[in-house]
């Protein structure tokens, strides 16, 4: 966990996503990585510039899935074989046709939740507060019109005023610093 | 109209991007700020139009109905409805069924449309799965006051008890209890997902205090991170792959309580798909019927424009089609299966003692709607659209009382025929459901945002960005 105290990060603020991108792109070929863009609507191209591609949340859904299909075939074969075996007009205990269909919705169930919080658990979600949210133009901005680029503090290659200078280069609308 | 129809002359229209021709889903001359405005401008307002008052009043009256009509039940129990032997199945059945189709095109728009790539769909997404969610509501009620003991409707799900009781896994009616539970699971957690980035939106944008705390949780504190979107964006996109099959299989467990039993006009292997398209053909119904008021009276022809209109009636009139292949081909194999009771089942559907709500049937789901749809003049008239919408609606009521009733009531044995005749408690509580969905509408309208702000967002031409990381807007305008 990077000190939770001094600065976060510089915030910039752009009118356009592409400028947004153009700055990003130019800011991991300067060598910065510890860095995040915040824009009203999803932006591949700046996860492109931020070289983000791969998530694990096909994988989540994947598992829920299999869970969920085998505890449900599992729970009904229980259920209808030893648990509590009913004679229903001679069939057979183990009528696993008749299984398939709640095991079908189960998978649904089980792959769809465990996708939602999967995904909110791996954006570290629900967090109410967030530094960012200290910035005076981040609010209006980041989830109506305007485009944000953060340089992170904890970046290495960070110095607050080879960071500004580096990010005033692209023309934003603003440079602030974010303290935590 | 006697000029031609300023649809398709690419000067004329408004929709159509002179510089590259393509048509565009929502007006000209808005940005970013502008309709984020508009649409969280209806929800952040202290200023609540009296009509809105004035119809919550309504609904919550009719809605009432079903609070006494359930009150009632639960104090005498269902012999006061119409339900007797022959005609076990009466209006639970039918509006339980109704209902849920209903609800079925609030995820066709919400899943297999973004799946496709509809992109058109992004204007009236989240109604349409606010209208899924609350028509399961509305359908979840019934099977629960149809089980005559709903204090113990719990039973239903498989949970470990001291009775050592579990539920019966052959029967369709477990079937549904998983397919309905699971939608309606599904469908919330969808629907709140999609709304997730826009209560940051809200919660940014709002004055009062309580406001900006409730959508500030609400929100989960959402920050638009470009890592988080990409998540996101996956996650809402598996949802929807999830969503499609589900949506499919709901009402095709529901037509499975039909099918699988041996009953002349209901063991058939066309039900499936035939209750998938009516149920898609009756929610696209429900969507017109709740879109057209929506924009006229929040004025959000920019957003929810004509030309959604008219795609909204296109799938209208397939599965419309669809459905009257259904009906054609419950007919023919009433005849081809060369079986008696199929035959008398058809025969008596037709020209029985009901045979009336068949010919209704016929009038409203395939007559007036498939006759009509063909014309782009009227599937771009938004009244016509309106009116046509309570007709199918009331059409596709009729085609599952004509099912449930018109089998039932006259089955093998002559001795045992009947008749059913509903009583003033079913019509209240079927009148009260339709309280109870406006009203709740009437509070999804007011309280949450009923577009999604960030999809519409990624619908307007400034979000294009050409190689190298120049916005395409610019470089358009720069040169002309």
């Amino acid at each position: 966990m990077p000190p939770r105290e001094g600065i976060y990060g510089l915030l910039a603020e752009f009118n356009t996503p592409g400028e947004l991108v153009h700055a990003t792109e130019q800011a991991h070929q300067a060598g910065y990585r510890r860095m995040e863009c915040y824009t009203p609507y999803p932006v591949e191209e700046a996860a492109a510039a931020l070289r983000f591609h791969k998530t694990r949340v096909p994988l989540l859904c994947l598992l829920g899935g299999i869970i969920g299909l085998i505890t449900a075939f599992l729970m009904q074969t229980w259920i209808s074989v030893w648990s509590y075996p009913l004679n229903i007009a001679g069939r057979p205990l183990f009528s696993w046709p008749a299984f398939i269909i709640p095991a079908y919705e189960w998978t649904i169930l089980f792959a769809g939740l465990s996708t939602a919080f999967g995904m909110f658990a791996l954006n570290g979600l629900p967090q109410l507060y967030h530094p960012l949210f200290n910035a005076p133009n981040f609010r209006n901005g980041a989830t109506t019109d305007k485009f944000f680029l953060c340089l992170e503090a904890h970046d290495p290659r960070f110095s607050i005023i080879e960071a500004r200078s580096f990010l005033e280069r692209f023309a934003p609308i603003s440079v602030v610093e974010v303290k935590h | 109209m006697a000029t031609k129809s300023p649809m398709h002359d690419p000067k004329l229209d408004p929709m159509i991007d002179p510089r590259t021709g393509e048509y565009a889903v929502i007006a000209p001359g808005h940005n970013f700020k502008s309709v984020t405005q508009k649409i969280a401008g209806i929800v952040l307002t202290s200023n609540t139009p009296l009509g809105w008052f004035g119809g919550l009043m309504v609904a919550g009256g009719i809605a009432t109905l079903l609070v006494v009509a359930l009150t009632w039940l639960f104090l005498k129990g269902v012999g006061i409805w119409g339900v007797t032997i022959p005609g076990a199945w009466g209006f639970a059945i039918i509006n339980f069924v109704w209902w849920i189709g209903i609800g079925h095109a609030g995820t066709l728009i919400s899943a297999i449309l973004l799946l496709f790539k509809q992109s058109w769909r992004n204007s009236i997404n989240r109604f349409a799965e606010a209208m899924t969610i609350f028509a399961v509501v509305c359908a979840g009620i019934f099977p629960l006051i149809h089980v005559g003991r709903p204090w113990v409707s719990y039973w239903l799900f498989p949970y470990p008890n001291t009775m050592n009781l579990w539920p019966q896994f052959r029967s369709p009616l477990a079937w549904d209890v998983f397919a309905v539970s699971t939608y309606a699971t599904i469908s919330i957690v969808f629907w709140y997902l999609g709304m997730v980035p826009d209560f940051g939106t809200m919660r940014d944008r709002a004055v009062m205090p309580v406001a900006k705390y409730v959508y500030g949780i609400l929100s989960l504190g959402w920050r638009g991170s470009t890592r988080h979107w990409i998540r996101y964006e996956t996650a809402s996109l598996l949802l929807a792959g999830l969503s499609t099959p589900l949506v499919l299989s709901v009402h095709t467990v529901i037509s499975f309580d039909f099918a699988v039993a041996a009953m002349a006009g209901w063991h058939t292997t066309i039900f499936p798909p035939y209750f998938v398209a009516g149920a898609i053909y009756s929610g696209f119904a429900m969507v017109i019927t709740l879109a057209v008021p929506i924009r006229k009276f929040y004025h959000l022809e920019d957003l929810v424009t004509l030309r959604h209109l008219d795609n909204m009636a296109k799938v209208m009139l397939g599965t419309g089609c669809i459905v009257g292949y259904g009906y054609a081909m419950e007919v023919f194999m009433s005849w081809y299966a060369a079986s008696h009771w199929e035959f008398f089942m058809m025969w008596n559907r037709m020209f029985g003692p009901m045979g009336w709500a068949y010919w209704m049937l016929i009038l409203t789901n395939l007559a007036i709607p498939l006759t009509t749809l063909w014309s782009r003049k009227l599937r771009v008239n938004a009244l016509f659209l309106f009116m046509l919408s309570f007709v199918i609606n009331i059409g596709m009521w009729f085609e599952r009382f004509v099912i449930v009733v018109t089998s039932l009531y006259r089955d093998y044995l002559p001795g045992s025929w009947g008749t059913y005749r509903a009583t003033k408690w079913d019509y209240m509580t079927f009148i009260g459901t339709w309280g109870l969905f406006t009203f709740l509408f009437l509070l999804f309208v007011r309280f949450l945002p009923m577009i999604p702000m960030s999809e519409i967002r990624m619908m307007l031409p400034q979000t294009k960005i050409r190689r190298g990381g120049e916005d395409a807007e610019k470089v358009i305008q720069e040169t002309v």
